[in-house]
């Protein structure tokens, strides 16, 4: 049996532009001990997400549909069974490890804090148990850096404080939310590393919320790419990468430059991602798609399965796709797009429910 | 051999900090950010500078303008040492050196609309010019950067992050520069908006003969853009070499630990068998290690590394390292092996 379930989760804010379907009926299941990747560019919903699971959303938010935890609906659960389940069971991690971590407080007793709370523990107990999970995530000297705090650590010391405060309880799922951004990459590699160890010892399942396809393609067994709030494609993640099934994962990967390979011009994607308070009538990715048809303009794909664990939500015929059979030249895609930009400005206020994801970049409204 | 357009050398910036808990009288200790380095830069040609956080890539930028004191020589393409010069001297040669920055909403006046934006460096630097003139450049860069002429009324917060930067763009270039400093351009854009930018650059450069100094920690996009590359470390220079050079066979063991650490969109790649660990953190530039400022983190370390600050060696592809060479097998199990201990 799947250990999270997530049936038909829709996300919806209410702003004074009017609603924001930050996600839309997503379907997407994480069995025990895997790690599933949720791709997405700023504003696709994949923050917002993880912030319904886990009962997180702004006072404006409002989540609909089902999330089954081990059999359990935790969605909209009142605090009372939440709180037992966070922490304990389902762990988060965040962007920005300074930002997370409580200030005023010694590491020490920001840890001690979640297993007095929640096991009951003795203060000393705990002290000597964050001690011993900080020496798990492999901080030097852990016993005389538990009194510091957190401004005292550099910044991949601090986001390895903020995983060892997630494993305390031993969660059966943890949920990365770019937990690598904000690092170098010489850090990132090491926290991905640590991750992948520690993931292995608990066996625990992992969420891993990111927008770098490097990151997903060294870390994931499954994928599922988000756009405009919705699941455009899931499967496994070397087929996926392999044979990207959907517009939008072909050209996210033929967008990023590689070091692994010598470029010529990048295939970018043209214009920019929709805006959510009011999004296109049909496909969200219509506008950009250089293989769209007549009917994705009114129409919304469903997400459908096409061969095993893999489903895509596309009118385009698949083979159409893979071979790469364009129906609309990107020029005239990138000239039909420069049209468009003098429609209503979208104002910043209607994006302020999706702006606490924690990605510092901003939302794009109109290219 | 052709003039270079920019010759630096020996370039250091130091600031001068205050040290936590030091008495008010005590003297403040130097803290120096880019620690003599030299490089040239060709007209019409990308010099991609990488790093990690605080290795002084921005601090580099920044002097190269003239935005924080700096000594050393940086000399233009007319013999004119830029490191030297009065503000008031710097004048003139700022229309030919201009820079992009960062955050593209950031940099840009929330109170001024994105005619009066791109039209400033005008007004400022070609004082001749009428209004009609400026007006007419004004729309003539916004097309070319890709934006719409009919939009010069609008204010930056109408705006993507991709059309900021775009703005950003137009700025930079109204003056006709020669020189471009972009530092992190497109780190804060989306995946689809990155590649529009950095096409968009790419374009421009070939079009007009820029040259650009490129700032970005994302090694993928320096080698896409770059033609030559050179590596930061703690205010150093560790390598410097043509991208294909330096990608394909980096010799300072830094730049390979760095670029083995670049995550590769492809499943089968080997993560775990690829990357050089680098044990421990970056170490303090108030402090920094004596000798090679590497060798606290460097699996090739010895004794000789602790003594002697390594020179800039070899002709084109040069390196500072008393031990180049590709890292050996038993160099990278050695890494491992501390790295998890």
């Amino acid at each position: 049996m799947a250990l999270l379930e997530i049936d038909n989760l829709s996300v919806r804010f209410a702003t004074n532009d009017g609603e924001v379907q930050a996600v839309n009926q997503v379907n997407l299941s994480v069995d025990p001990g895997e790690t599933l990747g949720i791709v997405g560019e700023s504003g696709s919903g994949k923050s917002q997400l993880s912030f319904a699971l886990m009962g997180l959303l702004a006072k404006n938010g409002r989540a609909s549909g089902s999330v089954r935890f081990d059999g359990q609906e935790i969605l909209n659960a009142p605090p009372k069974v939440l709180n037992r389940i966070r922490a304990e069971k389902i762990a988060m991690i965040f962007q920005d490890p300074m930002t997370s971590l409580n200030p005023y407080m010694r590491v020490s007793d920001q840890m001690a804090e979640v297993l007095t709370l929640h096991k009951g523990m003795s203060k000393r107990q705990a002290v000597a148990e964050a001690v011993r999970m900080l020496e798990a995530v492999k901080i030097p000297d852990a016993k005389g850096r538990v009194r510091l705090y957190p401004h005292e650590f550099s910044g991949g010391m601090r986001q390895r404080v903020m995983i060892a405060m997630a494993l305390l309880c031993r969660p059966q799922l943890l949920i990365a939310d770019e937990p690598t951004t904000a690092l170098d990459v010489t850090v990132q590699a090491q926290i991905m590393t640590l991750l992948a160890d520690l993931q292995r010892e608990f066996g625990m399942a992992m969420i891993l919320i990111t927008h770098d396809l490097g990151v997903v393609a060294g870390s994931c067994e499954r994928v599922a790419v988000m756009y405009g709030g919705r699941i455009r494609e899931t499967g496994p993640v070397g087929p996926l990468f392999a044979e990207p099934a959907h517009p939008y994962t072909q050209g996210l990967l033929h967008a990023i430059p590689r070091i692994d390979q010598q470029g010529e011009e990048l295939a970018a994607i043209p214009g920019s991602p929709p805006n959510m308070t009011h999004p296109p009538a049909g496909c969200a990715f219509a506008p950009r798609c250089p293989y769209r048809r007549e009917r994705c303009d009114d129409q919304r794909p469903p997400l459908e399965g096409f061969a095993p664990d893999r489903a895509r939500a596309c009118f385009a015929p698949l083979a159409d796709v893979l071979a790469g059979r364009e129906t609309v030249r990107v020029a005239d895609l990138d000239a039909a797009l420069g049209d468009q930009q003098d429609d209503q400005p979208m104002p910043e206020a209607a994006i302020a429910g999706a702006g606490m994801a924690g990605a510092p970049s901003k939302v794009d409204t109109h290219d | 051999m052709t003039k270079p357009l920019l010759d630096v050398r020996d370039l250091r910036v130091t600031f001068q900090i205050r040290r936590e808990g030091a008495m008010p009288w005590s003297a403040p200790t130097p803290l120096h950010a880019v620690g003599g380095v030299d490089f040239s830069l060709n007209p019409g040609e990308t010099l991609g500078v990488v790093g990690e956080s605080g290795c002084g890539k921005s601090t580099l930028a920044r002097a190269l303008i003239g935005l924080v004191p700096a000594t050393g020589r940086a000399e233009w393409i007319d013999s004119k040492d830029l490191v030297a010069m009065t503000p008031r001297q710097m004048m003139r040669y700022r229309s030919d050196i201009q820079m992009v920055f960062q955050d593209p909403l950031a940099s840009l006046n929330p109170r001024m609309t994105v005619g009066q934006i791109i039209a400033e460096p005008l007004k400022t630097h070609r004082p001749g010019l009428s209004s009609a003139e400026v007006k007419t450049r004004v729309k003539a860069m916004m097309e070319k950067v890709g934006l719409l002429p009919n939009q010069i009324n609008r204010y930056p917060h109408e705006f993507s992050g991709g059309q900021c930067q775009r703005i950003g763009i137009a700025r930079a270039l109204i003056v006709e520069p020669k020189l471009i400093i972009c530092d992190e351009p497109v780190s804060a854009l989306d995946v689809s908006i990155q590649a529009q930018v950095i096409n968009l650059l790419i374009r421009l450069q070939k079009e007009l003969g820029l040259a650009l100094v490129f700032i970005a920690h994302d090694l993928s996009v320096v080698k896409h853009i770059s033609d030559r590359v050179m590596v930061l470390y703690l205010g150093k220079v560790m390598e410097i070499g043509s991208s294909d050079d330096l990608f394909a066979d980096p010799q300072h063991p830094y730049t390979q630990a760095l670029l083995s650490a670049v995550p590769v969109p492809d499943p089968d790649h080997d993560v775990a068998g690829s990357v050089v660990p680098l044990s421990g953190d970056l170490p303090s530039p108030m402090n920094p290690p004596s000798g090679c400022v590497f060798r606290t983190r460097c699996p090739r370390a010895q004794a000789a590394c602790a003594e002697q600050v390594p020179a800039l060696m070899g002709q084109d592809h040069r390196t500072a390292c008393h031990f180049p060479g590709p890292l050996t097998e038993e160099e990278i199990a050695r890494a491992r092996k501390t790295e998890a201990a």
